[in-house]
């Protein structure tokens, strides 16, 4: 990000600053860089930048005043909600307002017949659940970090679960959003009916990054839990078997309420962490979990457990009680931080491809790992094609990080030319902003510019994301034209 | 079929330079939808055929000209179906006007609708550029969702090309149950059956009888006919399909017949109109004459709004008015897509 001269931002900073402080309350309006550092980075934390301010509205009305005032000073905005996004959406811009929505944390109320609530988009995920429980209702998408996330930046990931492959995304589980445009006018988006007139915005601005208007309030469907649920946890000696066992689920007509597998690289850091009791010789290890009632649970944890025998699991076991299932879970739940323990750094990539293509996707990755001299860790939304191998790396060893970089692109690459797509659920934002030049066609991103600007003539909230501009993509081109090498890539360099 | 997209694309750029209207469509089931057709035709029907299906990835890939019974087919033989439940309301119905349309069946509450399950879209916009959104894998999110905002655009926005969309496996057991119980009754309860684990796939209520379909393995599905009781249904494919497409007697006059989208659980609305509530109390078929604007404003007050689905006068606008500031937002799209304004315009009347 091109950044203005520090002498430039002192005066802007001022300036605004002053705008801001006749409009907010006083601890609304953050300028000190030490109060600022909290903000610098989201859940991708080799991207850092301080933003010039940092606003914390508490009420509908401060966050349209503070639009107002980026419209009329044109100045960028980014929102952030609890900055576990993965992909830079919330990194802040050096001459832009950083909106943190965290005061924006109260669940509005609860409609147990219709079975909705209406949260602040600063509530954590798993506080909607938490707090509809006693109706024996939940929200369904369960993000891993759904301890931490909020439900606007869900919204504006589209983010996903293990369970999704039954329950759908978050696109799929909310009825309306209440939203504030650029310019400081309140938008209802969707409705409390199944649908609305015109065109499906609640659609257009889920997963759309923070980039078309700041969601102040959403209205998320809840859903009956489950009377029982049970997971099977299935042993591999080889991926791809685990890969076929997980198409002839599919195939014998079961859609699981997850369907998950680790790698035994994986699989050891998390057994390491959470000692559940994981198969430590196991190649890879599928949990497919069956959720209804008592009766349809049973009939379906018979089907799961044949299908996966006949697919040659070398050991199969499945949760007697709903201790022991969460334990099955808790490494799978758990598989960031476990790998966060065995490595200085990681870094997760989000692809997502046909499932068919998975065999060769792994095989591929494994190369790469050995090419690149970097552990990988596979963890693997296995049900619905979502990849995330991660790579171990040190940050503070020289050149390790550009060559996890080099590895995601040609992995992402991969999964562009196998049909499928570079982010399955953590978005683009900066760090996968090169990949869109390869996935889209410059008329295909020239019309995301051209519905960016419908909402945001300007391109001032949270721009320099998620979309690259012709010029960056034309780079980008050169760049990978040459294959990837240096020129006079024969030359030794030291 | 290469030819043919280059020869669609042709057209749609000769149409913006001379600044004539086209109206694209498929098999026509759907034209009494949405706002007067005008423009020279634009058919979709020689675009046609199921370009990539692999039971076992759960998607399905196929060209907008397709007819949707031979979609139906190809899935059934896989014991897998489109999860919405399409109506065709006539034979030649298409995949195309089904996603342009952005109508859902019976099973819509219960399992999603249309755009739900649409995961990809390759479209001709309004320039004649050949552009492709989203993809053939049930997760993604590079780019906005463009395939979705196509679904139910009413062809505003693009021509459709080949539309992905995310499939299911069928139920095995399916039953109805059939109860007699009056409206707010009927509302009430579907509501609350909706907040317990039951296998529910289609609900509805007419002239005091309450209709509950069950869709599942077949251990759940007695397990549920159990809790709820009411009386098996004999025929009752024959029943749901003629409410998904308006065969049952009650929707062949020629009365206006508007379709009202509320929250489920809104109260009887006491309208003086015969009516057909399904969706669990989300969406009510009303007929015959009635005040437009006293009914537009009635039912915005309850949170939802009120379509004129087919006869009737459309001077008077087929949808619901938006609110000023998405208007304003609509118009930016309909630009953005369609700067010269040609792909059906005026079928989504109040912006385009
Ligand atoms: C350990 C770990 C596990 C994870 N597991 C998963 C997983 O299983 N599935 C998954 O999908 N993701 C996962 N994530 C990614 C991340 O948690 C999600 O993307 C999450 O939705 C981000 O929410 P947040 O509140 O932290 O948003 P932030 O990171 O603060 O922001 C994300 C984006 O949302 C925008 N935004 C935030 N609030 C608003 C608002 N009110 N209005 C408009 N825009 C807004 C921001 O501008 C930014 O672009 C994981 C992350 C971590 C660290």
């Amino acid at each position: 990000m091109a950044a203005l001269p520090e002498t430039n931002i002192a005066a802007s900073r001022a300036a605004l600053a002053g705008r801001l402080s006749g409009i907010l309350p006083p601890d609304a309006l953050l300028t000190e860089a030490e109060d600022l550092k909290p903000y610098e980075c989201d859940g991708l934390s080799a991207y850092r930048a301080l933003p010039m301010l940092a606003v914390l509205p508490q009420t509908v009305e401060e966050v349209q005043r503070i639009l107002r005032v980026a419209t009329e000073t044109e100045t960028k905005v980014v929102a952030r909600g609890s900055g576990t996004g993965l992909s830079g959406g919330a990194t802040p811009l050096g001459d832009g307002i950083l909106m943190s929505m965290a005061k924006f944390n109260r669940i509005v109320s609860v409609d147990p017949l219709a079975r909705t609530a209406r949260v602040q988009p600063g509530v954590r995920n798993q506080k909607i659940s938490e707090e509809v429980a006693y109706l024996g209702l939940y929200y369904a998408p369960d993000p891993s970090s759904q301890i931490a996330c909020s439900i606007g930046g869900n919204v504006a990931e589209n983010s996903g679960g293990v369970h999704c492959l039954k329950y759908g995304l978050t696109v799929h589980n909310i009825l309306k959003i209440e939203v504030v445009t650029i310019e400081g006018e309140t938008a209802t988006i969707g409705s409390d009916a199944l649908d609305s007139p015109g065109y499906d915005l609640l659609a257009l601005i889920t997963g759309s990054e923070g980039m078309l208007g700041i969601t102040t309030e959403v209205t998320v469907k809840l859903v009956p839990k489950p009377q029982l649920a049970r997971v099977v946890m299935a042993s591999f000696d080889d991926v791809e078997k685990a890969g076929d066992a997980v198409a002839n689920v599919i195939g014998a007509g079961i859609v699981p309420a997850g369907l998950e597998m680790m790698d035994k690289l994986a699989t050891e850091a998390v057994e390491d962490f959470v000692h559940a009791g994981y198969d430590l010789d196991a190649e890879a290890i599928l949990l497919c979990e069956s959720d209804g009632t008592p009766e349809e649970v049973e009939e379906e944890i018979a089907k799961m457990e044949t299908v996966m025998k006949a697919s040659g699991a070398t050991a199969c076991r499945t949760s007697n009680s709903e201790s022991e299932r969460l334990k099955f879970w808790s490494g799978r739940k758990a598989a960031f931080p476990a790998v966060g323990r065995i490595s200085p750094d990681y870094y997760c990539i989000d692809g997502s491809i046909p499932r068919r293509a998975l065999a060769p996707t792994l095989r591929r990755t494994e190369e790469l790992s050995k090419k690149y001299g970097l552990r990988c860790a596979n963890v693997f939304h296995a049900g619905d094609g979502n990849l995330h191998p991660l790579i171990l790396f040190d940050a503070n060893v020289e050149g390790e990080l550009e060559r996890t970089e080099a590895v995601a692109a040609e992995l992402l690459e991969l999964c562009i030319e196998y049909g499928g797509t570079i982010t399955g659920e953590h978005g683009v934002g900066i760090e996968k902003i090169n990949q869109m030049c390869s996935q889209f066609s410059d008329a295909e991103r020239e019309m995301f510019f051209a519905v960016k600007r419908a909402f945001d003539e300007k391109l001032l909230l949270n721009p320099g994301k998620a979309i690259p501009t012709l010029n960056r993509c034309a780079e980008y081109g050169r760049m990978r034209v040459s294959g990837g090498k240096m020129p006079h890539s024969d030359i030794p360099r030291f | 079929m290469e030819n043919l997209i280059q020869s669609l694309t042709e057209r749609v750029k000769q149409a913006a330079s001379n600044n004539t209207p086209l109206a694209i469509h498929g098999g026509n089931s759907k034209s009494f939808y949405g706002g007067a057709i005008r423009g020279d035709a634009l058919d979709l029907r020689a675009y046609t055929g199921i370009i990539d299906y692999e039971p076992k990835e759960l998607v399905l890939t196929v060209r907008a000209g397709t007819p949707l019974q031979e979609i139906e087919t190809a899935l059934e033989a896989a014991g897998q179906m489109l999860p919405f439940e399409p109506p065709y309301y006539a034979d030649t119905a298409t995949i195309g006007g089904t996603v342009a349309t952005g109508l859902s069946g019976p099973r819509r509450p219960y399992t999603g609708a249309v755009r739900d399950f649409v995961l990809g879209t390759r479209i001709i916009n309004g320039k004649g550029e050949d552009l492709s959104f989203g993809g053939r894998v049930i997760k993604n999110v590079a780019g906005y969702d463009v395939s979705r905002l196509m679904t139910g655009a009413m062809g505003t926005l693009g021509v459709l090309l080949d539309i992905s969309f995310k499939v299911l496996p069928k139920p095995t057991d399916e039953i109805t149950l059939r109860f007699e119980m009056d409206e707010a009754t009927a509302i009430q309860r579907f509501n609350e059956w909706a907040g317990k684990p039951l296998p529910i796939s289609a609900t509805s209520w007419h002239q005091g009888v309450a209709m509950v379909r069950l869709s599942g393995a077949a251990a759940g599905v007695k397990a549920a006919r159990e809790k709820l009781g009411g009386e098996a249904v004999a025929d009752a494919q024959a029943f749901w399909r003629d409410l998904r497409d308006h065969r049952a007697p009650f929707f062949e006059d020629a009365e206006p017949l508007r379709r009202l989208s509320v929250p489920s659980t809104t109260s009887p609305l006491s309208l003086d109109l015969p009516q057909w509530i399904e969706w669990g109390g989300a969406l009510r078929w009303v007929k015959g004459a009635a005040d437009v604007k006293v009914l537009r404003e009635k039912i915005a007050s309850v949170g939802g709004h009120a379509t004129l689905f087919r006869h009737g006068d459309k001077s008077v606008g087929v949808f619901h008015p938006l609110a000023p500031v998405l208007a304003k937002i609509h118009v930016n799209l309909k630009a953005a897509f369609d700067p010269d304004n040609i792909l059906n315009p005026g079928r989504m009347d109040n912006f385009s």
